[in-house]
């Protein structure tokens, strides 16, 4: 039995339909994340399976219980928002506790279930203080934990990173992994950040204006992309795209070229004219000009490479995509 | 702004402006609470001197305890302000969290509906008022006067509070909806103790035209048993002759309830007035 099963759900606002027709499923266990760029829709999808939407048609299932009709209290989910929405006027161990004094778990309990999350998130020096005393990555881990200790079927993180510093973000991107494998929970992720959606993910839905786009593990989506906005989507620096008539005369489709699949080669088909160069160090990002087309090329370690050279590139035909659009 | 606090000219013109206006604003307080302590000729003689061991007198204070039940007037004021501030801050509050919160048909015309009272007296409808009260046989009850404050205050206080509910965070709310809270327990727990400093500002706008309003008691509660402390002072105050100790003592006394009121509250005002202002 599948953990979340959506079918044909829809959303309008009005007359604005914000999302058109989506079905997934996700399994027991696994980690799901939902990415698109802002206004695509995850947000409100996010909301309509935790119930602070109702979806306008189309039928949500949670554990194989329909839910449409339920409650966001009752639907055995937990959330964490994007602004962590911690309880101002109570301290920490109070606002991890609230929902089970809701739910009327016993003292005891909810002191072990708090005990036992705060632990797991480094929380135990901060219990008695105020989400006002706080800084970003703790309030966040305040908020996860306020999830945690209620044992859910489902975890829905809206966003939970982008509020954070770059370096937290990755420590706490880190965390979650972390805690997906020792809670084994199942998880449901949105975000913008294609990075996130890559390194956290088993399955990823790429969503856009209201409809899904692809779904599929990270690899498979890098790898098969089924179409242009998704592979630019994914990957970056973003997959380069040039008219395949460049190579054979007549030819509509756009070709797709991942950065890291273009190489130097003296007698590659591709002329290009390096515009800027970005030295990482351990990579080296070439920006240059195909006729009127920008694309990058990502080459391993270090070259010396100067802007207004000229260069060739070549390609594996195998490692090319062909797009209808 | 850093720069016009920093430069001392400035500053001190400012706090000039404002010691100024504090001065012409308790100089009739302190008159007459200087007064209320003196002997009638002398608060004729010399109304602006301090009280000296020649005319310091205490009778108008003891006329005031003689005469009509004071005490009385002034729990009838007491307890209509309060059950008044009570009744506007418990409706004003729960009208604004519908106002704010839920998406219904007719959301905005409701809301300009209940402000509609701001602009419109309550006083034109005295009359329809009355009758109503005749009807009802709530003359001569402090409840006529409750309830006519509390409809009253309600439309500023719907209309503060709603903004300011607006402003508390959706996800708040939402988090709130996850973890199994009622509607009731977020609109107590949550959005009421974030709106507070703007629940104790309408608190003080109300307070103070009730404790001393002296139109609705005169007409909808003039009994000797139900007299408000402004009503109970006119009976010093005659066509011909008038009995300024009285008066003057009474109105002393008058203070310092609201006084107390507004130190209570005044805490949360400051912050409720910045927290408008600077947002």
């Amino acid at each position: 039995m599948s953990a979340l099963t959506l079918k044909n759900v829809f959303k309008t606002f009005g007359t604005t339909e914000v999302l058109r027709d989506i079905s997934i499923e996700v399994e027991k266990g696994e980690f799901v994340v939902f990415v698109g760029p802002s206004g695509c829709g995850k947000s409100t999808l996010l909301r309509v399976i935790a119930g602070l939407e109702d979806a306008s048609a189309g039928e949500v299932y949670i554990d194989g219980n329909l839910v449409n009709s339920v409650p966001p209290s009752k639907r055995g989910i937990a959330m964490v928002f994007q602004s962590y929405a911690l309880y101002p006027h109570l301290n920490v161990a109070n606002n991890m506790s609230l929902a089970l004094k809701q739910e009327g778990v016993s003292k005891a309990e909810i002191a072990e279930r708090v005990q036992e999350a705060s632990r797991m998130l480094q929380l135990d020096d901060y219990l008695k203080r105020y989400p006002s005393e706080l800084s970003g990555g703790q309030r966040q881990r305040v908020a996860i934990g306020r999830a945690v200790v209620r044992q859910p079927k489902l975890f829905l993180l809206d966003e939970p990173l982008s509020n954070l510093d770059a370096a937290l973000r990755v420590s706490t991107r880190l965390e979650i992994a972390n805690l997906h494998k020792q809670l084994d929970a199942t998880m449901i992720y949105v975000t913008h950040d294609q990075t996130e959606a890559m390194t956290l993910a088993d399955k990823i839905v790429v969503l856009r204006d209201g409809r899904v786009e692809q779904v599929g593990s990270p690899m498979e989506l890098y790898n098969k992309p089924a179409n242009k906005f998704v592979a630019g989507f994914l990957g970056s620096p973003a997959m380069n795209f040039l008219p395949a008539s460049l190579l054979e005369a007549g030819d509509t489709r756009t070709i797709g070229i991942r950065p890291e699949d273009l190489y130097l080669a003296d007698d590659g088909p591709l002329a290009a004219t390096v515009q800027h160069v970005e030295h990482l160090g351990g990579d080296t990002n070439v920006i240059a000009f195909v006729g009127e087309h920008q694309v990058t090329v990502r080459l391993f370690g270090q070259h010396d490479i100067r802007p207004r050279q000229e260069l060739k590139l070549g390609f594996d035909a195998q490692k090319r995509h062909y797009f209808n659009e | 702004m850093n720069k016009a606090r920093t430069n001392p000219v400035s500053a001190a013109a400012m706090h000039g402006a404002l010691i100024l206006y504090t001065l012409i604003a308790l100089f009739p307080v302190f008159v007459i609470l200087i007064n209320s302590f003196k002997t009638r000729k002398a608060i004729f003689r010399e109304p602006l001197s301090l009280p000296s061991s020649d005319s310091f007198s205490m009778i108008g204070y003891e006329t005031v305890m003689k005469q009509g039940d004071f005490f009385l007037y002034f729990q009838n004021s007491m307890i209509v302000t309060v059950a008044s501030l009570f009744f506007i801050l418990l409706f004003g509050s729960m009208a604004a969290f519908a106002l704010s919160e839920y998406r219904f048909k007719g959301n905005l015309v409701m809301g300009l509906y209940l402000a509609l009272g701001i602009m419109i007296p309550i006083r034109i409808g005295t009359v329809a008022i009355l009758e109503m009260m005749v009807a009802t046989g709530l003359v001569n009850t402090l409840w006529s006067l409750i309830l006519v404050y509390t409809a009253q205050g309600l439309p500023l206080a719907v209309f503060i509070l709603s903004e300011f509910m607006r402003q508390v965070s959706d996800d708040l709310k939402d988090a709130g909806r996850v973890d199994g809270l009622s509607e009731y327990t977020i609109f107590a727990r949550i959005v009421v103790p974030l709106v507070r400093p703007a629940m104790a500002t309408v608190a003080v706008f109300n307070m103070i035209p009730i404790w001393n309003d002296l139109w609705f008691p005169l007409i909808l509660a003039p009994a000797e048993e139900t007299k408000t402390l402004t009503l109970g002072s006119q009976v010093f105050i005659g066509q011909f002759v008038t009995d300024w100790n009285a008066v003057l003592s009474a109105l002393s006394m008058a203070i310092l309830p609201v006084l107390i009121l507004y130190v209570i509250f005044s805490r949360q005002l400051i912050r409720g007035i910045t927290s408008g202002a600077v947002k």
